[in-house]
């Protein structure tokens, strides 16, 4: 069965269902069982047109509990039987749901969970594994998330930087249930690029193209962590690569620079060194440069001074990093680095220890404990 | 079947320190890279055995919180690295017996550390309890 295309279909459904009438939570409830119906009686029996059946079947889950309720508050007039099926003005729907998922009103875990379902098409069950939750929280997550938006009006424009950055934490949760969730954040990206001529949109899909390239050559055995200097750069995707540098230009020409256009810049110059030892560090740096003035980020900050570390030497990246706060996530890691750099690996392997003990995830933790295992093996001789 | 948490203490107040057991970054990477691997391998037997439930590795820093009072800001202690007592992770395993426990508690102990050595790590064994059975006459 076409999965993909189901979720292609789940925004188009539910801006139709809307269309005619259902407010929007009846409508992605009625989409949701809908898809599960589809999930179980496709794969035998597939239908001839997906769309069609896909509105017949959740507008028949509509109205069965909208007429419930009708016979309870007496309102036949609105609900009773159906509507002509006039156009559906499919894009702009789409458009919409991406708005009011990502709606300002909701934290950041509500919105990526609707967004996944009601423009992504995941079941709920699919969405509590991805993020390692039971499936009733989930639902009363996703639940609650409705009942916030509620109020709002469908029509109503929104903001395409809030809708960015749900699309953001979706694809940096990556990769842990049988949903690949960087995949499915660059699939709801290119939908949304193609809908808007936004320039960070480009950006953000130039930017999740770049990384998602590398993806192959990122893990190592046992699931361990390669870094960028030592990955194997035969095995990052050129197709992919050469998808996002095209989308960053065709922004980057009009000339409107946002935090993910430049970010995206930082990835494209990464994918362009065929060696680590090609890697252009000082327009590097400039980005970098660039993403400080435009976010003022203590994280951009971090980074920039990593840089600096390779295009002026590890004494001015230390510099760079003396200004900031040791309490920054990573803080520890980067002086490490630089530390070892400027030949002082003593230092350099207490750091990573430290770095290793205040690590956020597990191969990052790993990756820190060999690393001054590493060093201390080198400094026992 | 019966389920128990297994709870890995690095270091324990009232049990006396694993054998030869210098912290992991004074052991060779080849070492430590051996030990992960050993135990991404024994979660993965289990799950081919049906006896895995879950496992987390668990972050050092971790912080006292109490109730202190009507209308009061809860009072916090830390965050600190346990030195006492760490515990470094949980793994939840689903088990015919306790002996059985006991044989997987005894094998993840022996995960090898520095020369490929086992490094007899504590750990402790807390049978969950469980819903009341529907029969009970």
């Amino acid at each position: 069965m076409d999965e993909a295309l189901l979720r292609t279909l789940t925004p188009i459904v539910i801006g139709i269902l809307v269309r005619r009438g259902a407010d929007f939570a009846a409508a992605e409830d009625a989409m949701q069982e809908a898809l599960v119906e589809a999930l179980h009686g496709w794969p035998d029996d597939p239908p001839r047109d997906p769309q069609g059946w896909l509105v017949t079947v959740a507008w028949r889950k509509f109205l069965d509990v909208a007429r419930a309720e009708t016979s309870r508050r007496h309102r036949e007039a609105r609900v009773e039987g159906e509507p002509a099926p006039g156009p559906s003005e499919a894009a702009d729907d789409t458009l919409q749901l991406y708005f009011l998922c990502a709606h300002p009103s909701l934290t950041p875990p509500s919105a990526v969970a609707l967004t996944l379902r009601a423009v992504g098409g995941l079941t709920t069950r699919q969405i509590a594994q991805a993020y390692l939750v039971p499936e009733p929280t989930m639902a009363q997550r996703i639940s609650r998330a409705k009942r916030t938006v509620s109020g709002v009006r469908f029509n109503q424009p929104g903001d395409v930087a809030t809708v960015l950055r749900v699309l953001y934490l979706v694809f940096n949760e990556g990769y842990t249930g049988d949903v690949d969730l960087a995949a499915e954040a660059i699939r709801l990206t290119r939908q949304l690029a193609a809908r808007t001529s936004h320039e960070e949109v480009a950006g953000l899909l130039a930017l999740m193209l770049l990384h998602h390239a590398r993806r192959p050559a990122r893990t190592g055995p046992g699931g361990r962590l390669v870094p960028l200097a030592e990955q194997d750069r035969s095995r990052w995707d050129t197709g992919l690569i050469a998808e996002g540098v095209d989308v960053l230009q065709a922004a980057l020409a009009r000339d409107r620079l946002g935090e993910f256009q430049a970010q995206a810049a930082i990835a494209a110059l990464h994918a362009d060194a065929r060696t680590v030892e090609e890697t252009d560090w000082v327009q590097i740096v400039e980005w970098y440069d660039e993403l400080v003035r435009l976010t003022g980020s203590p994280v951009a900050r971090l980074n920039r001074a990593v840089a600096v570390g390779e295009a002026d030497g590890p004494q001015a990246g230390l510099a760079a990093l003396a200004d900031l706060d040791p309490a920054l996530p990573r803080h520890a890691a980067a002086a490490a680095y630089l530390h070892e750099r400027n030949g002082d690996a003593a230092t350099a392997a207490r750091l990573y220890a430290e770095a290793a003990r205040s690590a956020p995830n597990l191969p990052e933790r790993d990756h820190l404990t060999r690393q001054a295992a590493r060093l201390n093996a080198q400094l026992r001789g | 079947m019966a389920k128990y948490l297994l709870l890995k203490h690095y270091r324990s107040a009232s049990q006396p320190a694993p054998i030869g057991c210098e912290p992991m970054d004074q052991w060779t990477p080849e070492e430590v890279s051996a030990h992960i691997q050993y135990m991404v391998d024994f979660a993965k037997r289990l799950e081919g055995t049906g006896e895995f439930v879950g496992e987390n590795a668990l972050s050092p820093d971790g912080t006292w919180v109490r109730y202190d009072g009507e209308g009061r800001p809860p009072v916090t202690d830390g965050p600190f690295a346990e030195t006492k007592d760490l515990i470094a992770g949980w793994m939840i395993i689903d088990v015919d017996s306790y002996q059985r426990a006991l044989e997987l508690a005894g094998e993840l102990s022996a995960a090898p550390g520095q020369g490929g050595r086992p490094i007899y790590e504590w750990l402790e064994v807390r049978p969950l309890l469980s819903a009341p059975p529907t029969i009970t006459e």
